[in-house]
C-alpha cells in the first residue's frame, strides 16, 4: 500500500526535527556546590561532550579525581563517534521511504526508531551506572557505600554536590521526529482497516 | 506492536510533562539563588526609602531625629526582615542601612585609595568600606611575590638600582574626553620619581617609568582631557642637570624645577617620556589639567617662591603669594614636535610587565629639555595665596580653585578671564625667566571668604558645587560656585587631607558621596599602640546637608582616592589567565612537559601546580645550583590560586594564578632535604600539596 499523502508530510516533518537535534544537545548535566554557585555543567551533544563554560569539564574533572572518578573524555566514549551516522541513517531511510512510497517501509522505520531510542535511553543510563560505579580504588575521598551515578532525570545529592540532569532541545527534536512518525503509523493502520472493512462490506453487498 | 506503541507514547508524554512543568529546569540552586535576590531587593529598596528621608529632613535644615521617622525606619527595617536596635538613634540607624551591603551583594563603587609611605593602591568597596585587594606598585609584596618573583623584580629597576619602597600619592584614572574610561590607573611614585600604570583589567601594576631630572615626582601623574599626556612636576627644585653645587646657590636659582610630559598610548596605555620644561626653581605641588574650553592647559600650584633652602616652614610663608602656574600642554608638545628642545644626556628606565610574561626593563639615555624663553606663549604664573596646595578644574572647565592652605579664604581663578589677560601688557606684573607674571585681579575669578583654616583641595559634584577639605580646622565645607557662599559645612575627624567625589576632578562627577582621608585618627579606633592606621570618613551628598555615614581605617597613608563606579569595571575583571594564551618563555602548559633542565650549575625546573600536587615529584640539585622554579597553574577555575614556597629562600613565596606562570630563584647552598609546598590553601588535599628536593654534595 502506498503512503498517506499526510503522512508524506509527517515524515518530513521528522526529518526536519532530526536533522535539527545536529545542532542542540541531547542531554544536559548541571552541577551546583557551596563554592559553586555560579554551577558548573556539561551537555552532551550527537557527536560531543562540552562544557556549559569554557572550562566546565576539566573543572568537574578536576573535582572528580578527588572520589576516584574516570576522567571525562570525549574521545573514550565510543557512543559519540556513531551516534551522529546513525540519525542520519534515520533521516536517510526515512527520505527513502518518501521516494519508494510503501507503508510496510514506514511501519519498519517506526519500530527502528523505537529500538534505537530505548536502546539509546539505556545505554546512556548504563554509562552514567559505571562512570559512577567504577571508582579508582586509590581516589583519595571514599565513602563507604558511597556511589557517584549522576540522576538519569531530576536532582540529587552526591556529597556537596547538587547534580541534575535532564533532556535537552535535541532530545526533544529526536522525540518529535519519533511522535511523527507513531502518528503516521497509526493513522495508515486505522486509514488501511477502515478500506478492508470498506471493502469488505462491499463485497457482502456485491454478493 | 500495540503495547510497544503504548510504551513509547508514555515515555514521551511523560518527558513532555517535566519539560512543560519546568521542573528538571529550575534546579534546586538557582532557585536558592532568586531567593537571595529578592532579600536584597528589599534591603535595596529600604536603602532607597532612607536616602530619601536624609534628603527630606536635610532640606527641612534639621537633624532627622523624631520619634515618628525612627518608627518608620523601624517598621520599614522590620520588613525587611533586619532586627535592629531600638535605642540606636535614627541617625545611625540611617547611616547603617545606607552603608550596608548585605552578605553576597555588590557594593556601588571601586575606591582605589594610594598609600602613601606605603607605596601601593588599596581596593575598597564603597559604600561599605571593605578592603578588597592591595595592589603592589612601588614597593615589595612578599604577600604575593611582587618585587621578588623573576617576573616582576625588574618593575622596580631605576637609575638608582632596585629599589623597593616607594611613596604613592595620587592615583587618577584614565579619561575618555573627560570622563573616567575604567582602562588605567596612574599613580605617582614620590621618593624615586616614577609613574605607574596599572591595568584596571586585571587589578595589577603593568609598567613604571622612570623621571629623570626631577626630585619628588609629587604633583603627578595629572592627565590631560583624553589622557593624551600625564603631567608631573618637581617638588623639590635641584641643579639641573644635576650637579653638586652649594645647597645655599638655591636661592641663587641655580636650582630648577621640571614639568614632564608622558605621552599615553591611546590603545596599549605605554607610557613614554615627550619632553620636560625647564621652569623657576620653586617647589610645585599638585596639578590639574583643564577641560573643555581649557582642555590645552594645565595648571600647578607652587609653593617657596622665596626659593628658600632652610627652615621651610617659616621661610617658605614670607611672601603673601605663590604662583599657580598655567602651562599650555598643547604649545609645548608642538615646540618638542618642531625641535625647539634641545637634547641632553640623563638616564631612565621603563619597565613593562607584560601579561603573564617577565618584565621588560628598557633603559633611557636622552631626555628633551625646553626652555619657555625658546617656546613662548606656553607658561604663565597666576599669583596665588599662600602655599596653595590643591589645583582643582571644575567640571565646565572654567573655574581653577586652589588650596590656598595658609590663607583664610580660597581662590577661584577664571579660565576666560585668564585667557583675556595673558596677552594683554596691562594686566602683566612681571615677567620670571620668560614666564610672564599676570595680576592677580586680572585672572581671579572670587575668592571664597571665610571658608575654614587650612583649605586644601576641593572636588566638585557637577551640579554647581565645590567641597573643600579643610586641615586646620579639620572639617569640609560646601560652597556654590558663581555666588561663592559656604552652604554647609562637616566635621573630619581629623584633619582631612585631601577628599575625594566618584569624578570628583572629571568632566562628569558622580556625587553620591565623598570620603574624607585624614591624617591623624587618635581615638577613632580601639588603641594598637603608637602607631596607628590612617582614619577614612564617608559622607553621603544625597540630600543638601552632607551627612556623615562610616568611618573606616585604611592601608598606610592615603593622599588621595579615586572612585570608580562598579559598573564601569566589575565585568571586565580578570578571572583567569588562559593558559592557551601564555606565552611565558618557561611556561609549562601540561604535567607530560613537567621537567628540570641543567646548563651549567643553572637548574631551570619546568613545574606545574594543579589540585594537589605540583610535578615533577621529586627534585634533585647539587650544592652551588642555582635553581630557577618556574611555577605554572594549570587550573582554569576562577579563584583557584597555588602558592609556591621553599625552605630557606631568600626571596618571598609567591603566588600564582590560574593560567599563569612564576618563577622562584633558589640558591642550593648545602647539601640535604629541603621541602617545597603550596603556600595558598588550595583544596581538600591541600595540606597533601608538598613534595621534596634533594640537594646532592659535591
Amino acid at each position: 500500500m502506498r503512503v498517506l499523502k499526510f503522512n508524506h508530510v509527517l515524515v518530513g516533518l521528522s526529518i526536519i526535527f532530526m536533522f535539527g537535534a545536529y545542532f542542540f544537545p541531547i542531554w544536559q548535566i548541571r552541577l551546583a556546590a557551596p563554592q559553586y554557585p555560579e554551577g558548573l555543567g556539561m551537555e552532551i551533544w550527537l557527536n560531543k561532550i562540552v562544557g556549559v563554560g569554557e572550562f566546565d569539564l576539566q573543572n568537574i574533572n578536576l573535582l572528580n579525581h578527588y572520589i576516584g572518578m574516570a576522567t571525562i573524555n570525549e574521545h573514550n566514549i565510543s557512543e559519540l563517534q556513531y551516534m551522529p551516522y546513525m540519525v542520519f541513517a534515520l533521516m536517510f531511510f526515512s527520505f527513502i521511504i518518501l521516494c519508494i512510497d510503501r507503508s510496510f517501509a514506514l511501519n519498519l522505520l517506526f519500530k527502528g526508531l523505537l529500538a534505537i531510542g530505548l536502546v539509546g535511553v539505556f545505554d546512556f543510563w548504563y554509562w552514567e551506572y559505571s562512570y559512577g560505579h567504577n571508582l579508582n580504588p586509590k581516589a583519595s575521598i571514599k565513602i563507604p557505600g558511597m556511589t557517584y551515578q549522576p540522576p538519569f532525570l531530576g536532582c540529587e545529592n552526591l556529597l556537596n554536590i547538587v547534580a541534575c540532569s535532564y533532556p535537552g532541545i535535541g532530545f526533544i527534536l529526536i522525540g518529535l521526529a519519533g511522535f511523527c512518525i507513531f502518528i503516521a503509523v497509526f493513522k495508515q493502520k486505522i486509514v488501511e482497516i477502515l478500506k478492508s472493512t470498506a471493502e469488505k462490506e462491499l463485497e457482502e453487498i456485491v454478493e | 506492536m500495540l503495547k510497544a506503541k503504548t510504551l513509547f507514547w508514555a515515555v514521551l508524554s511523560a518527558l513532555i510533562i517535566q519539560v512543560g512543568c519546568g521542573k528538571s529546569i529550575e534546579l534546586p540552586f538557582l532557585k536558592k539563588g532568586s531567593k537571595e535576590v529578592k532579600v536584597n531587593k528589599e534591603v535595596k529598596i529600604n536603602k532607597e526609602v532612607a536616602i530619601e528621608n536624609v534628603t527630606k529632613e536635610g532640606s527641612k535644615d534639621e537633624l532627622v531625629d523624631s520619634e515618628m521617622n525612627i518608627g518608620e525606619n523601624m517598621e520599614k527595617k522590620e520588613e525587611a526582615g533586619v532586627s535592629m536596635n531600638l535605642s540606636l538613634p535614627s541617625d545611625e540607624v540611617i547611616a547603617a542601612s545606607m552603608t550596608y551591603v548585605a552578605p553576597g551583594s555588590y557594593d556601588e563603587f571601586y575606591w582605589f585609595m594610594s598609600g602613601g609611605y606605603s607605596g601601593q593602591v588599596s581596593v575598597y568597596g564603597i559604600p561599605s568600606g571593605r578592603l578588597f585587594k592591595i595592589i603592589p606598585v612601588f614597593s615589595l609584596f612578599p604577600e604575593n611575590g611582587y618585587g621578588f618573583e623573576e617576573e616582576t623584580k625588574d618593575m622596580l629597576l631605576t637609575s638608582y638600582g632596585h629599589i623597593p619602597w616607594d611613596d604613592s600619592h595620587h592615583p587618577e584614572v584614565s579619561l575618555t574626553k573627560g570622563e573616567q574610561d575604567g582602562r588605567w590607573l596612574f599613580i605617582n611614585g614620590n621618593n624615586t620619581p616614577r609613574i605607574a600604570r596599572i591595568d584596571l583589567k586585571s587589578f595589577e601594576t603593568t609598567q613604571i617609568i622612570e623621571i629623570p631630572n626631577s626630585a619628588g615626582n609629587h604633583g603627578s601623574p595629572f592627565l590631560t582631557e583624553n589622557t593624551e599626556y600625564l603631567m608631573a612636576s618637581t617638588r623639590f627644585s635641584i641643579p639641573i642637570l644635576q650637579s653638586n653645587v652649594a645647597i645655599q646657590d638655591a636661592a641663587k636659582g641655580k636650582f630648577k624645577g621640571t614639568i614632564s610630559l608622558v605621552s599615553v598610548d591611546k590603545d596599549t596605555g605605554d607610557m613614554n617620556l615627550k619632553g620636560q620644561v625647564l621652569v623657576p626653581g620653586y617647589d610645585y605641588d599638585i596639578a590639574h589639567c583643564g577641560k573643555g574650553a581649557s582642555h590645552d592647559w594645565c595648571f600647578f600650584t607652587s609653593y617657596n617662591t622665596e626659593q628658600a633652602y632652610e627652615m621651610l616652614e617659616s621661610n617658605s610663608a614670607k611672601n603673601e603669594k605663590d604662583y599657580i602656574l598655567a602651562f599650555n600642554w598643547v604649545g609645548a608638545q608642538k615646540c618638542f614636535n618642531d625641535g625647539k628642545a634641545k637634547n641632553v644626556t640623563t638616564a631612565y628606565y621603563r619597565n613593562t610587565h607584560p601579561e603573564n610574561k617577565p618584565t621588560v626593563s628598557e633603559k633611557f639615555t636622552k631626555t628633551k629639555l625646553l626652555d619657555p624663553k625658546d617656546c613662548p606663549g606656553i607658561m604663565y604664573y597666576l599669583p596665588t595665596p599662600k602655599n596653595p596646595h590643591g589645583c582643582d578644574v571644575d567640571p565646565t572647565g572654567e573655574y581653577i580653585v586652589a588650596g590656598g592652605k595658609l590663607a583664610s579664604m580660597i581662590p577661584v581663578h577664571s579660565f576666560s578671564k585668564f585667557m583675556q589677560a595673558k596677552d594683554n601688557m596691562d594686566s602683566r606684573e612681571s615677567v620670571i625667566d620668560g614666564i610672564p607674571v599676570l595680576k592677580y585681579e586680572s585672572t581671579l575669578a572670587a575668592e571664597v571668604s571665610k571658608p575654614c583654616i587650612g583649605p586644601l583641595h576641593t572636588e566638585f559634584d557637577g551640579n554647581g558645587y565645590g567641597y573643600t577639605s579643610c586641615f586646620v580646622s579639620s572639617e569640609v565645607v560646601k560652597w556654590k560656585l558663581g555666588t561663592w557662599e559656604i552652604v554647609d559645612r562637616v566635621p573630619s575627624y581629623y584633619s582631612i587631607g585631601h577628599l575625594s567625589i566618584s569624578g570628583g576632578d572629571s568632566a562628569k562627577p558622580n556625587p553620591k558621596y565623598l570620603l574624607a582621608l585624614n591624617k591623624i585618627t587618635k581615638d577613632r579606633y580601639l588603641p594598637v599602640g603608637a602607631e596607628l592606621a590612617h582614619s577614612a570618613q564617608l559622607y553621603s551628598l544625597g540630600g543638601d546637608k552632607m551627612k556623615l555615614l562610616l568611618d573606616f581605617p585604611t592601608v598606610g597613608e592615603p593622599h588621595y582616592a579615586q572612585g570608580v563606579p562598579a559598573s564601569l569595571l566589575q565585568d571586565n575583571a580578570q578571572r583567569i589567565y588562559r593558559l592557551d594564551h601564555n606565552a611565558h618563555p618557561y611556561a609549562t602548559k601540561q604535567e607530560s612537559e613537567a621537567k628540570v633542565v641543567r646548563a651549567k650549575n643553572v637548574v631551570h625546573v619546568y613545574m606545574t601546580a594543579i589540585r594537589s600536587h605540583f610535578k615533577p615529584d621529586t627534585v634533585e640539585v647539587k650544592v652551588g645550583d642555582v635553581v630557577y622554579f618556574h611555577v605554572t597553574n594549570l587550573e582554569q577555575d576562577y579563584d583557584i590560586p597555588h602558592g609556591f614556597a621553599v625552605k630557606g629562600s631568600k626571596n618571598s613565596g609567591v603566588l600564582i594564578m590560574p593560567g599563569q606562570t612564576k618563577t622562584v630563584k633558589w640558591n642550593a647552598e648545602k647539601a640535604g632535604i629541603y621541602p617545597f609546598y603550596c603556600s595558598d590553601f588550595c583544596s581538600a588535599l591541600h595540606q597533601e600539596m608538598q613534595q621534596y628536593i634533594l640537594v646532592k654534595g659535591k
